[in-house]
């Protein structure tokens, strides 16, 4: 391990970091434009110009490696007028824009310049002007404020899988261009926002929007698919305005998708904003005390068989718990938290998590994905999987339609009866799933929502068994869901109690007229035309599928609203944080329930949020553990290994990645990049 | 990766063949510039675009990357070219011994400016800098060969005779 001298202090560090690193290890800043943590070393700011004793150069420190005995000095006059130097050539053609730049405020090159830039300016040539590009519907470009530091470059190349940026030209005539005008193929593109130290890649939709200083920071969780990205949620007067990753290394490391960071601006439309009783065909707005008087008589007047409860993918466990409680309280047995009618064990959590974990995947040394398409189900996660790729050049293999993952696979196609191969281990790839040490075998939801989910589940389950993938120190049986809400459903245990029907057979029941009363909890992506005669309750906070056919509507509070629990694909609770109240009229979800439940006379055994949350902790202890992962879950044979497969070939389950949900559906953003999409 | 057979017909594919095989098999994307000189020679001395994206799939390159190289090195050509690439070295000792001559010379023979192409299609000017031949400056490079201790007069004797020529 070397030892160096950083201005004066000792410091032993790994063989092979970087002075950049060494610098930091000892608590030492090192300005950088081009440098990032998890993008390849381009070394082409010279920002990071340090000194080193004897020599007489300075030096790039994001790419010399340390050697032994080096002195490195960060805050001699040397330096000092290396890097004012190179501020002044950065400068040279970067307009002074800045009071008109949405950068402004947290800016990099801005706040550098406060400690390298000269008061005035010396150049007195013509700065250069860049045409702009179209960058789609996401990123706004004003390319005459490139410095050319190539994150952007690097992030789709290396990251994100899609090399549609590059550099054309050099020197002077240097700009960055994409290889398609009008959209970045990629659901990660948002990023290049964060990651440009300028403003020449900036939000389009926040364009002028507000000022950093302006907005209330809310740290929260994304719910708009189930990886459970760390976000944090930027406000300003009741509204959502921007939202933006945090760090989390054990699930999206500094990334999230583009659905997650741009489908906000459905937060403000389409919004129920007060209780809604149908009469006569016609919506009538009613105060909240008719509306769950409506709902107080229309359950009583219903038996508990032909009464069911419905959960979307959106409510967190708080609203969930209230419903399956009243529900259940009332002797309803009819209820369920799979809208999509997925196969999962019930009471087997090993047949609804990640079990490997996400920050498992660094360590999978092959992988199999049966019936999914993690780029378009949790783009995070395939980051992920490309990640490893290209750390280990692992072998992947795919039952299921073919996509460009951004990482070479093997397809085995679309048809399930290879699932039957594999799991006898007379397919090829079984072979190489067993002389994997950490084998990972990732099940689609879509999969197991099939007719045949149970057969599908129980051959996944039974090929970990074949190729040694699910032990007690390592378990690489892991379903990715798609669903904020549904893990936290299962691990809530709210499925159909004896005699009760799943969400198909409600749907089933209330076509043919067997059911009198229907409660659907955020639930919008089922058929709402099942429930035309049946009196129907809704639940939530946007005019979606669900709301359509509804006889009395609800409003409840979107996941930036309310304090609300959810628990990722991996099974690990997380807690999502109002960013502001819901607005008119609507509340959480779990107070209009304890109130609903008052109304019925027969109320639920909590009246605070704190009382609601001991109640899930008792029933589920690992659910108080907030961002922590579940115990590992037994390892029981689980769904119907000997079952039929259907003939029906596994199928994508998102064919349209910006529009899956109340909210990304009511944004025009989502719609303007499903459409510039489709044009491309 | 597609095997060339278009992008390389012919003798061309054994060329081709012959400069992938002085690098490891694993590293196939190492030939690029070799392989894009040999495409830009077979295509009238530009590289059309299809040509750009030929040569990433043969080398299984994403086709972004190969199109930075062609627009950063000034020997490849993403825009058509004359058949007689005429380049003048403006760098201090040309310059010092008489370029600007020699590329007026130039400009009056052609009737072109700098970075145009005759309206036959046969020349192109372009002014360029250091070749690397300050010894003998000042100096034109034309296609692969260098034409040395010009002036304005020797210059354009050189693109008369050269005109002459093919008109006969």
């Amino acid at each position: 391990m070397p030892t160096l001298s950083i201005d004066g202090t000792e410091i032993e560090v790994a063989e092979g970091t970087t002075v950049l690193r060494a610098c930091e290890q000892a608590g030492v800043e090192i300005p950088r434009f081009c440098f990032h943590e998890r993008l390849s070393i381009a070394g082409n700011c010279r920002m990071c110009l340090v000194e080193q004793v004897g020599v007489p150069k300075p030096l790039a420190s994001c790419a010399m490696p340390v050697t032994d005995g080096m002195q490195i000095l960060t805050r001699s006059e040397r330096v000092q007028a290396a890097r004012e130097g190179v501020m002044e050539f950065l400068l040279v053609n970067h307009p002074l824009d800045c009071p008109i730049c949405d950068q402004g405020g947290e800016c990099d090159l801005q706040d550098q310049a406060l400690y390298y830039g000269r008061v005035r300016s010396r150049y007195r040539e013509a700065k250069r002007a860049v045409t702009d590009k179209d960058f789609g519907p996401l990123v706004k470009t004003v390319m005459t404020r490139c410095i050319h530091c190539t994150r952007c470059v690097r992030f789709m190349d290396e990251v994100a899988g899609v090399p549609e940026l590059g550099t054309m030209g050099r020197g002077e005539d240097m700009e960055i261009v994409a290889a398609l005008d009008g959209c970045l193929h990629s659901e990660l593109s948002g990023n290049v926002v964060d990651l440009c130290p300028v403003g020449a890649l900036t939000s389009k939709p926040y364009a002028f929007a507000a000022r950093p200083w302006e907005l209330s920071h809310t740290e929260s969780v994304d719910v708009l698919d189930a990886a459970g990205s760390a976000i944090r949620i930027d406000s300003r007067d009741g509204r959502v305005l921007r939202v933006l990753p945090r760090v989390n290394e054990e699930i999206n490391e500094e990334w999230i998708g583009d659905r997650s960071r741009y489908a906000i601006d459905g937060l403000a439309v389409r919004r129920l904003d007060r209780p809604w009783l149908r009469e006569g065909g016609a919506f009538r707005p009613v105060t909240w005390e008719a509306a769950l008087a409506a709902v107080a008589t229309a359950l009583q007047a219903a038996a508990p068989e032909r009464t069911a409860a419905l959960m979307g993918d959106l409510p967190g466990l708080e609203g969930m718990t209230a419903l399956a409680d009243l529900m259940r309280a009332r002797g309803v047995a009819s209820v369920d938290c799979r809208q999509d009618g997925g196969a999962f064990g019930p009471g087997e959590p090993a047949s609804w998590r990640f079990n490997a974990g996400i920050a498992g995947i660094d360590r999978a040394d092959a992988l199999l994905l049966i019936g999914t398409n993690p780029r378009r189900e949790a783009p995070v996660i395939n980051a992920r999987f490309r990640k490893r790729w290209r750390a280990a050049g692992i072998p992947v293999a795919r039952a299921g339609p073919v996509t460009d993952l951004t990482y070479p696979v093997t397809e085995l196609g679309a048809a399930p009866q290879v699932l039957a191969e594999l799991a006898e281990g007379s397919h090829p790839f079984a072979d190489v799933l067993e002389r994997a040490r950490y084998p990972l075998i990732v099940v689609g939801s879509g999969a197991l929502a099939r007719p045949d989910g149970g057969v599908v589940l129980g051959l996944a389950r039974r090929l970990a068994d074949t190729v040694g993938a699910a032990g007690p120190v390592w378990n690489g049986f892991s379903v990715l869901q798609r669903s904020a809400a549904r893990a936290g459903g299962l691990e809530l245990g709210i499925v159909p109690a004896d005699g009760g029907l799943d969400a198909g057979g409600m749907l089933a029941a209330a076509r043919a007229g067997g059911l009198d009363f229907v409660y659907l909890l955020g639930a919008d992506e089922v058929d709402p035309d099942a429930f035309r005669d049946t009196f129907t309750v809704y639940q939530g906070h946007h005019a979606d599928r669900g709301a359509r056919y509804a006889d009395v509507v609800l409003p409840g509070a979107a996941y930036t609203e309310q304090a609300a629990t959810y628990v990722n694909t991996e099974g690990r609770p997380q807690q999502a944080r109002p960013a502001h109240p819901p607005p008119g009229d609507a509340r959480p979800d779990w107070k209009i329930l304890v109130a609903l439940a008052r109304e019925l006379g027969s109320p639920l055994p909590y009246e605070s949020l704190d009382g609601l949350r001991s109640r899930i902790a008792a029933a589920v202890p690992h659910l108080a553990h907030i961002d922590q992962l579940p115990p590992p879950a037994p390892l029981a044979p689980f769904g119907d290994p000997d079952g039929a497969l259907d003939a029906a070939p596994f199928e994508e389950m998102v064919p349209d990645y910006y529009r899956t949900c109340p909210i990304s559906r009511a944004s025009a953003t989502m719609a303007a990049c499903a459409r510039a999409v489709a044009d491309a | 990766m597609s095997g060339g057979a278009e992008l390389f017909p012919g003798p061309d594919r054994d060329a081709a063949e012959e400069i992938l095989g002085r690098y490891p098999t694993a590293h196939r994307q190492s030939a690029v510039l070799p392989l894009l000189d040999l495409a830009q020679r077979r295509h009238g001395g530009w590289l059309p675009p299809a040509v750009v994206d030929a040569v990433g799939d043969y080398l299984g390159m994403p086709s972004m990357r190969v199109r930075e190289l062609v627009t950063f090195y000034s020997m490849f050509h993403d825009r058509p070219v004359g058949r007689y690439l005429v380049q003048v070295c403006r760098t201090t000792p040309c310059w010092l011994r008489g370029s600007d001559e020699v590329l007026a010379g130039a400009r009056e023979e052609l009737g072109i400016a700098p970075g145009e192409t005759t309206p036959d299609g046969r020349f192109t000017l372009v002014e360029v800098e250091c070749l690397g031949a300050c010894a003998d400056a000042p100096v034109v490079q034309i296609n692969d060969d260098y034409h040395e201790r010009l002036d304005g007069e020797r210059m354009r004797a050189w693109l008369r005779d050269r005109r002459r020529a093919e008109d006969d």
